[in-house]
């Protein structure tokens, strides 16, 4: 099933055919910011994911531990205790393959390279926008479609 | 016209003052339209959270720059980097604007400079903190007037 670009301010207030799509998709924000935790928890809520968060990167490998799992990482860079590279790189060694996407200030391409190569699945500049949740979401339906 | 109306009307107004200002971009926008019933306080809220980032940012920035045994700016960067972060996250523009100056002063190690920068962030934070107030005032106002809110594109 291709998505068509569903984030108009009308369907994403109103059950809609890709809802019920991302009903099935769970997502992990971590990032050590309340404010973004919130944001993002409610963008990605908007369209129709069941959505979780944790404050930095020990707390995301931790949930992993304890026997969770997401089909959508959304893994902020720079964070206390342990970073999102970091954090990437283990969940990556623990054998994780749920997309983990990068959202991050860092504007250096350097920096971004260096976040990619982790293991991040896309790497997002701050602010996270609609049309990146869309794309993100078209990428997930279509792995699970091959799979 | 009646009171909604030109409650609504001074809304309107006002909301496209602060675009064409510069206080906002479309990801304050985008924001807006995050909200719904379900949630009717999430962008109240997610400004709050933002101003108390802003606080706790910018007291790490003063506190970093007041140091005589040597400025790290390092840690006045990172502070400035995620202040940058948190306020292009909910589209304010000015003060993103000045995160972008100020972290080139950080990067040039000039103190002067970046008091002067840390002087600009403060005062965009503290204008648009008036500016997001009225705004909220105003939507209470439509509201208890028996209003709905206009969605402003």
């Amino acid at each position: 099933m291709m998505l068509g670009n569903c984030a108009t301010s009308s369907s994403l207030s109103t059950t809609s055919d890709e809802d019920i799509v991302n009903n099935n998709l769970t997502a992990l924000v971590v990032d050590d910011s309340p404010m973004i935790r919130k944001l993002h928890d409610m963008h990605l809520k908007k369209f129709g994911l069941k959505v979780q968060v944790a404050e930095n990167g020990k707390n995301a490998i931790d949930l992993f531990r304890c026997g969770a799992s997401f089909n959508l990482i959304l893994m902020d860079k720079e964070m206390p205790i342990m970073d999102g590279a970091e954090a990437t790189r283990e969940l990556r060694t623990m054998g994780v393959t749920s997309m983990i996407v990068g959202v991050t200030s860092l504007d250096s391409i350097f920096d971004r390279q260096a976040f990619m190569e982790a293991g991040l699945d896309h790497c997002f500049t701050k602010p996270l926008t609609t049309e990146n949740i869309n794309f993100l979401l078209q990428e997930l339906n279509k792995n699970n479609e091959e799979n | 016209m009646n009171i909604v109306n030109q409650l609504q009307r001074q809304f309107i107004d006002f909301s496209t003052s602060l675009h064409r200002e510069g206080f906002v971009d479309d990801q304050f926008t985008q924001l807006q339209k995050l909200q719904d019933e379900n949630s009717p306080d999430f962008v109240v809220e997610v400004v709050s959270l933002f101003f108390e980032d802003c606080e706790k940012l910018i007291n790490n920035m003063a506190r970093a720059l007041e140091q005589t045994q040597g400025v790290d700016f390092k840690q006045v960067d990172a502070s400035v980097h995620q202040l940058k972060g948190s306020s292009s996250s909910i589209g304010a523009m000015r003060v993103k604007n000045a995160c972008i100056a100020f972290r080139s002063f950080c990067e040039a190690q000039n103190r002067e400079g970046c008091l002067r920068c840390l002087q600009q962030v403060t005062h965009e934070y503290s204008l648009l903190k008036n500016k997001l107030q009225t705004l909220f005032t105003l939507e209470q106002q439509i509201l208890a007037a028996g209003g709905s809110i206009p969605v402003v594109d």
